[in-house]
């Protein structure tokens, strides 16, 4: 090799990008940094204060940990007092308890001597805080309400239509890969005809039907209605599509039954589908709202997100067991998600649908 | 160990497939006979039938009855309870002295909601396609952390809108989270949620925010797509980098954008869930849409009587929509496999 062509090759071949940032890199670095806290800072804002006392939650400005303010039971007064430093006159400072503010004076008293109260403007007094995490949260709310009902509903509904899901769906997807059938195309041209009627355009009759078979305020009501995905048919359909024919006429040959085929030779070829379609199902059901909203209107039938809903628009003020219902609610997707994300997003970037 | 843990693993899949392969078993013992009576060559009937009576039982005869449902007046929901035929929903609901002044309509809640909803899907379409590509134009680079990024503008998709609405209602509060950062920085405290004129800005943001991850997602596909050759190309012959984003990603990113354009079109028409748990559609009805509208007057209106009628009638509305939508997507997604096949 002759050095000019070298040296052509060497300059063809140059990156030209290399070892140097363009402006794009900079501000592809902020972004992100700015998206990360969008994105993800409100949900763990949300895991923080979920952990705070109720008084912590409602204070402006708020404070980023779980720090609460200490209170202390003062003679002579029914509830707990908070605590402040207060810096006195002579530029000491003492330990005294808020009774109330008035303007910008608050009426205070020292715990050690509770018989006098004394006024403090409200700029020389600082609050005394601890880190201090609430569980009680957490466990109030699933004992006192009905969470723990709401959370066993929600499980049943999701376990049970994914498998319903599943089967049915599976069973169609068979049937319109591995056989050829008068009525074939009949029958995919009306699996993809559902495909183009969404919920919300059927709500009343739908209604209907399921008032129909006695099934409102009953969790079958919720279950039945989506159980025949025509995106779980396509799904499945598509993966059984490309399974090797000779198996199944080997199969045959050993005079298999049809059902066996199914169930012993396609769906276990099939679980990489499966699964796709089971967690998708999943989601749609342990999230799913407005249809759980129209038929389930009785508190025990409640599902995790109509009862949630309910709690909040009945006590708006009780934000510490909001949030913290709040955060089991998205437990359990956020942990699947953390397992299986690549499968999740392999599977919505191959399929499109969510 | 890790044989130990695949042994761990195998077991459990074993206990777990018993109660599986016993149903399986007992659904064959009725098959086998069926097999024998009606032929295999009839089988795949048998294989359809229940997912087709799933769909025939709650979207083709809904579709159906909700012909009815709009054409039949009354208040009971049973059919033979109800007047037929009339024309009374369509007429109430399109009964406008000018279509351009919900005021004016016997129905003002539905035509606002017409009109929220199509400033709603314009904005937030526009601007959710605007953030998916620029994510993913960013997340497709060879950054540090990229796998990270990508799970965090993704993790949203997943969380459900009743969780979102209440995340988003608890930040925006008068004495919430934002307002305390804008208010370190100097500015005024905002009513997001209950000033009418940002109330709809914020929801918006909320919807851009939880579906985003989504989009980001199909664009990002798009990108992989795009062969990487056509870049080094470009490279050599020392192109720079926003030519190349113009000319080249840009254009091959078209076909796939204009899904995504349909797709959140599509979405967002039906949008309810995260906007009824973050506003409630108010205040008043500045941030109800036509979903909101179906919903209210067909299952939660208080006091007055339920309208079945009216409900499908604005769901054969807004059927006829999507369906203008949806074959619009048809045509181009054939449009857009017939020319990967040419290439």
């Amino acid at each position: 090799m002759s050095e000019t062509t070298s040296r052509i090759i060497k300059i063809a071949t140059k990156k030209r990008y290399k070892n140097k940032y363009h402006w794009t890199d900079y501000f592809s670095y902020f972004y992100l940094f700015l998206g990360v806290l969008l994105m993800f800072g409100p949900v763990v804002w949300l895991g923080l204060s979920s952990l705070k006392t109720l008084a912590g939650i409602q204070e402006y400005p708020p404070t980023i940990l779980p720090l609460s303010q200490i209170q202390v039971d003062v003679e002579g007064y029914d509830k707990p007092l908070p605590i402040f430093n207060v810096t006195q006159e002579d530029g000491s400072v003492k330990q005294l308890a808020q009774i109330k503010r008035i303007g910008i004076n608050a009426k205070m008293v020292d715990p050690l001597n509770p018989e006098e109260t004394v006024k403090v403007p409200i700029d020389k007094r600082e609050k005394i805080r601890e880190f201090k995490i609430q569980w009680e949260n957490y466990v109030d709310p699933l004992r006192k309400y009905d969470f723990l009902l709401y959370f066993k509903n929600s499980t049943f509904i999701t376990v049970v239509a994914t498998i319903i899901t599943l089967i049915i769906n599976s069973m169609a997807a068979y049937a319109l890969s591995i056989y050829e059938f008068r009525g074939k195309n009949f029958a995919l041209v009306f699996v993809i005809g559902t495909l183009l009627i969404p919920l919300t355009i059927i709500l009343v009759p739908v209604f209907y039907v399921v008032a129909n078979f006695g099934m409102i305020n009953s969790l079958w009501g919720v279950i039945l209605p989506g159980a025949a995905t025509p995106t779980g048919v396509f799904l499945l359909r598509q993966y059984m599509l490309t399974l090797p024919r000779e198996l199944i006429e080997a199969a045959r040959m050993d005079h298999a039954s049809e059902w066996a085929i199914y169930w012993r030779v396609v769906l276990p070829l099939s679980i990489p589908a499966i699964a796709v379609l089971a967690i998708f199902s999943i989601m749609w059901r342990w999230n799913d709202f407005l249809w759980p909203l129209i038929v389930l209107s009785k508190s025990e039938v409640y599902t995790l997100q109509i009862g949630l809903n309910a709690f909040h628009g009945e006590l708006t003020s009780q934000w510490n067991y909001v949030l913290s219902m709040t955060m089991v609610t998205l437990l359990p997707i956020a942990i699947i998600f953390a397992y299986l994300q690549k499968f999740i997003t392999t599977g919505i970037a191959s399929t499109g649908m969510k | 160990m890790e044989n130990i843990r695949n042994q761990i693993k195998n077991f459990f899949l074993r206990i777990l497939n018993i109660p599986f392969a016993f149903l399986m078993h007992a659904i064959d013992l009725i098959m086998w006979p069926v097999q024998k009576i009606i032929g295999v060559k009839n089988m795949p009937y048998i294989f359809l039938l229940p997912n087709l009576i799933f769909f025939g039982l709650f979207v083709i005869i809904p579709l159906g009855a909700n012909f009815f449902f709009s054409l039949s007046s009354g208040d009971e929901l049973l059919f033979t309870e109800r007047e037929l035929p009339t024309t009374k929903q369509y007429d109430q609901l399109f009964d406008c002295e000018s279509y351009l002044n919900p005021n004016t309509c016997t129905e003002d809640f539905f035509w606002r909601g017409v009109y929220n909803t199509i400033f709603f899907v314009v904005f937030q379409v526009g601007l959710m396609i605007f953030f998916s590509v620029l994510t993913a134009v960013i997340l497709n680079k060879k950054i540090i952390g990229r796998g990270f990024f990508r799970s965090v503008f993704f993790f949203p998709v997943l969380l459900s809108p009743v969780v979102v609405g209440l995340i988003w209602q608890w930040i925006l509060l008068k004495n919430g989270a934002f307002n305390a950062i804008i208010e370190s920085y100097g500015g005024d405290k905002v009513s997001f949620l209950t000033d009418p004129s940002w109330a709809m800005a914020s929801v918006i943001f909320v919807s851009i925010w939880a579906h985003m991850g989504f989009y980001t997602l199909i664009v990002l596909a798009g990108l992989q797509a795009i062969p990487p050759n056509l870049y080094e190309a470009a490279e050599m012959d020392g192109t720079s980098r926003e030519r190349i984003f113009f000319r080249i990603t840009l254009p091959l990113l078209m076909p796939n954008l204009l899904v995504v354009f349909i797709l959140a079109s599509i979405k967002g028409v039906q949008t309810f869930d995260e906007i009824y748990v973050l506003t409630g559609g108010g205040p008043g009805t500045s941030t109800s849409l036509i979903v909101q509208y179906i919903f209210t007057t067909g299952f939660a209106s208080s006091g007055s009587v339920q309208n079945f009628g009216l409900a499908a009638a604005a769901s054969m509305v807004l059927g006829v929509v999507l369906l203008f939508l949806t074959l619009m997507q048809l045509y181009f997604s054939r449009n857009k496999e017939s020319k990967h096949q040419e290439i």
